[in-house]
């Protein structure tokens, strides 16, 4: 049901990740300030805006959950979240590294997309203890699906909020490191974004396949369990 | 909708006037916090951003045991089922939860921070006034719409009183931020406030998109 097109998909990933590592490494120039260090923007910056936009499509897929019924969107939302939840980790250490190579800190409070994203990955942690909390499968989907729905719409209001708390106190010019990048730092950066959508996507799409097959598992042996027991 | 709504409004203060149970603890609940802080950071007064955010943190914290509390009785004496039996719209409800958390909210301020401007707080607590009640009152409209949202979200958990406070205090970030930046600038001794409209305004978009949300999702919770 969910693993259509899986397989081109992923060799679809793995072409464009690969393309994007060796342009990484081979074609994209070093920076003159940073130096090779800076080459973990290829990674930290599009799994912040994939992870983000995992978060957001939960919501979407939220969304629908609610107005149609649908249990198959609750699963989809789920694993969106689940999956950006992952990401997010990946974000928070390779900026902690990022941050550290280049300020001498591991955490640094001044950059406000790092610190919001921190308070935006708090809060969907919060989502396994809240949807594991509840037993009824049916409510579990809506109320999981709720929460989706007011993170989603926190993610704006929150980033805008660090955004002016942290520019009130340091003034800094806004773009570092979007805006003007160089041609060939700018296409490096695209294919590296399209490769980690796509890893996404297939993620996705696998653990879909992986918790679709466990309940249909469950819920075959379930049967099984009460034809034997009206056969004995 | 506005009728049935009053109605349990009424019926939340009523019991609330009768038990004592949410607005004293949370009082005390803040006074104790100040009490800490004063240890903790030992400091005998406290002005500018350290008492604006001794401040905000300390009612923030204390919401958390108000919003634990707002649907607790009817969890626990199983009043819930009578709520969703009667033919009112979920709306009513949520309209009635988010006013009684707003009106515990405030109940709690009036004690609570003059008492901070008894305790800690260096500079006169006159010399935030107008401006400190406009932002505790946005403040308490924020708190209200999102506490009521994630009361109703927990109740139904198996632990909601680990649930509310993981959910409500990343949600109360932007709140935070604008609260003790817009009270900031009151709290010290030399200059008066400064960006109050860029805070009040986050606040206000904040309180508005926030309380819009929860109506609309809030039929989606308590529905069995």
């Amino acid at each position: 049901m969910y693993s259509k097109g899986l397989v081109p998909l992923a060799a679809a990933t793995v072409v464009t990740l690969a393309t994007a590592l060796t342009l990484v490494f081979f074609y994209a120039p070093l920076d003159a300030d940073q130096g090779f260090v800076q080459k973990i923007f290829y990674v930290h910056v599009p799994m912040a805006i994939v992870a983000l936009g995992g978060f957001v499509a939960g919501g979407i897929f939220g969304i629908r959950h609610l107005r149609s019924g649908d249990p198959s969107w609750d699963l989809r939302s789920y694993v969106a979240i689940h999956m950006s939840i992952i990401l997010g980790l990946g974000v928070l250490v390779t900026g902690a590294i990022w941050a550290k190579a280049s300020w001498g800190h591991w955490w640094v409070w001044d950059e406000p997309v790092l610190v919001s994203f921190l308070v935006v990955f708090l809060l969907y942690c919060v989502y396994y203890p809240l949807r594991f909390a509840i037993e009824d499968p049916e409510r579990q989907a809506r109320y999981s699906s709720v929460f989706a729905i007011a993170a989603g719409a926190f993610v704006p209001l929150n980033f805008m909020a660090v955004r002016l708390a942290e520019a009130y106190t340091h003034p800094r010019v806004l773009s570092q490191t979007g805006g003007s990048l160089p041609g060939e730092m700018r296409l490096t950066f695209l294919i590296a974004l399209l490769g980690m959508t796509l890893l996404f996507v297939t993620l996705w799409k696998l653990e879909l396949t992986a918790k679709h097959a466990s309940l249909q598992l469950k819920r075959l042996k379930r049967r099984r369990a009460e034809r034997e027991t009206v056969a004995a | 909708m506005i009728h049935a709504a009053t109605v349990i409004l009424r019926k939340d203060l009523l019991l609330e006037l009768r038990t004592k149970e949410s607005v004293p603890a949370m009082t005390l609940f803040t006074i104790t916090v100040y009490v800490l802080f004063h240890f903790g950071l030992d400091r005998d007064s406290l002005d500018g951003e350290l008492a604006s955010g001794v401040l905000w943190v300390t009612l923030l914290l204390a919401a958390v045991i108000g919003v634990s509390r707002l649907f607790a009785v009817e969890r626990e004496q199983g009043g819930i089922d009578a709520l969703l039996l009667a033919p009112v719209d979920r709306t009513a409800l949520f309209l009635a939860k988010a006013s009684a958390l707003f009106l515990f909210l405030v109940a709690v301020e009036i004690v609570a921070v003059p008492t901070f401007g008894l305790l800690l707080l260096g500079p006169d607590l006159g010399g935030t006034l107008p401006e400190l009640p406009a932002i505790l009152l946005l403040g308490n409209l924020g708190i209200a719409a999102v506490g009521a949202l994630v009361s109703a979200l927990a109740a139904e958990t198996r632990a909601p009183e680990l649930i509310v406070p993981l959910l409500l205090l990343p949600l109360m970030v932007p709140v935070l931020i604008s609260c003790a930046q817009a009270t900031e600038p009151l709290m010290r001794q030399d200059q008066g406030p400064e960006d109050l409209g860029r805070w009040l305004g986050l606040l206000t978009l904040y309180d508005v998109v926030f309380v819009l949300l929860s109506v609309a999702v809030f039929d989606f919770l308590l529905e069995d």
